[in-house]
């Protein structure tokens, strides 16, 4: 028995099979990312402090053109097919799958990034102060004061902070991903060599610096457990990055099979073009909000 | 909705974001006078242009398949 309307629009609905169920996917994806959106901002207005400037824009901004492009590729290759030109669509097509996988790689590196950066809080403020000075030089404690309050942009709100939450920003030497406290003392390491972010306003590297761990009390690479922040971010992120991926893999499948679909079913073949092209903006379409609120404000 | 009509939704969105980020990013220039913001400032505004232009485009190409 042939299923109907997989080609022609149902005539009580107007749309085929697949475009109603996508946006029937659709819907409940929007209530999925809506609510981690919803989550982003209460936990932000909640926040005494919110640090600012923690990503890179550039390459956040690279990755949101690189979304664009592949929404204006993937439109291509859906018109490609209604026009009849099975070598454009595949052409497009790779260009869209070029563009995902692109994406995931930017992606990859920005984590990476994070992954091997790393704050260090002391265990008492004169310990801090003999590393902030042996980091940056006598005035080493201003610089560091002056590094928080840039990134939690204090100097804009009336909101106070803890001076013992004030921390040293850096790479600790063999850029180890993700390590802790724990892993370090089960590897039996006593001490760190860690290379201390430039001085506001400043490109230079300072020195890297010996630090026993007995003088610190907390560690942290910048993972979801690293503050609420990145919590959200690591979240909201990594879930887009699968939507990403599983796009990727079945716009793959559409273009290593296409040639059978042509010669079998053309115009069902274009629909499911239709049909990935709108998950696809989808995607993108949420990447857009979330560019904004998450690299920029 | 047909894929032709989110591609127009999206590339509204697209512009906005294209024009709004393009205006932050020449506002932090003012302070920072960092050459990069001003790059990104123009990059941004200068996309949003070329994004209009397309967004015209498409719509002039596209005019025979429905929004449905």
């Amino acid at each position: 028995m042939e299923i109907p309307y997989t080609v022609k629009p149902r005539p009580d609905t107007g749309l085929y099979n697949a475009k109603l169920g996508i946006w029937l996917f659709l819907a409940s994806e929007v209530m999925l990312f809506g609510g981690l959106f919803s989550a982003y901002i209460l936990l932000r207005v909640g926040a005494d402090l919110w640090p600012h400037g923690m990503l890179s824009i550039p390459i956040g901004t690279f990755n949101t053109f690189v979304l664009i492009f592949s929404s204006v590729t993937i439109v291509m290759s859906w018109a490609s097919l209604k026009l009849g030109k099975l070598a454009d669509f595949k052409l497009y097509m790779a260009l869209t799958i070029a563009c995902a996988f692109g994406f995931l790689g930017v992606k990859s590196y920005e984590y990476y990034v994070k992954f091997t950066h790393y704050d260090l809080w002391f265990k008492d403020d004169a310990t801090a102060q003999k590393y902030f000075v042996a980091a940056y030089g006598e005035k080493g404690e201003a610089d560091v004061r002056k590094h928080f309050v840039e990134r939690f942009h204090l100097q804009n709100t009336k909101a106070t902070y803890d001076p013992h939450e004030v921390q040293l920003v850096g790479h600790i030497e063999g850029n180890p991903l993700c390590t802790t406290l724990k892993r370090l003392a089960k590897e039996k390491q006593d001490k760190i060599l860690f290379t201390p972010d430039p001085k506001f306003g400043s490109h230079d590297h300072p020195k890297a610096i010996e630090i026993p761990l007995s003088d610190v009390k907390r560690l942290s690479a910048y993972v979801p457990a690293h503050s609420t922040f990145f919590a959200i971010y690591f979240t909201i992120t990594a879930l887009h990055g699968l939507h990403v991926l599983g796009g990727a893999l079945v716009l793959c499948y559409f273009l290593f099979t296409a040639d059978k679909w042509w010669k079998k079913a053309p115009e069902q073949f274009a629909n499911r073009i239709e049909v990935g092209g709108l998950f696809w903006h989808f995607v993108d379409l949420v990447w857009i909000f979330l560019f904004p609120i998450i690299y920029l404000l | 909705m047909s894929l032709k009509a989110f591609h127009v939704v999206f590339i509204t969105a697209s512009v906005l974001l294209a024009f709004g980020f393009g205006w932050f990013e020449l506002s932090r220039y003012q302070d920072t006078r960092d050459t990069v913001d001003l790059w990104l400032g123009c990059g941004s505004s200068g996309a949003g242009i070329g994004l209009v232009a397309y967004g015209i485009y498409f719509l002039k190409k596209l005019k025979n398949i429905s929004y449905l």
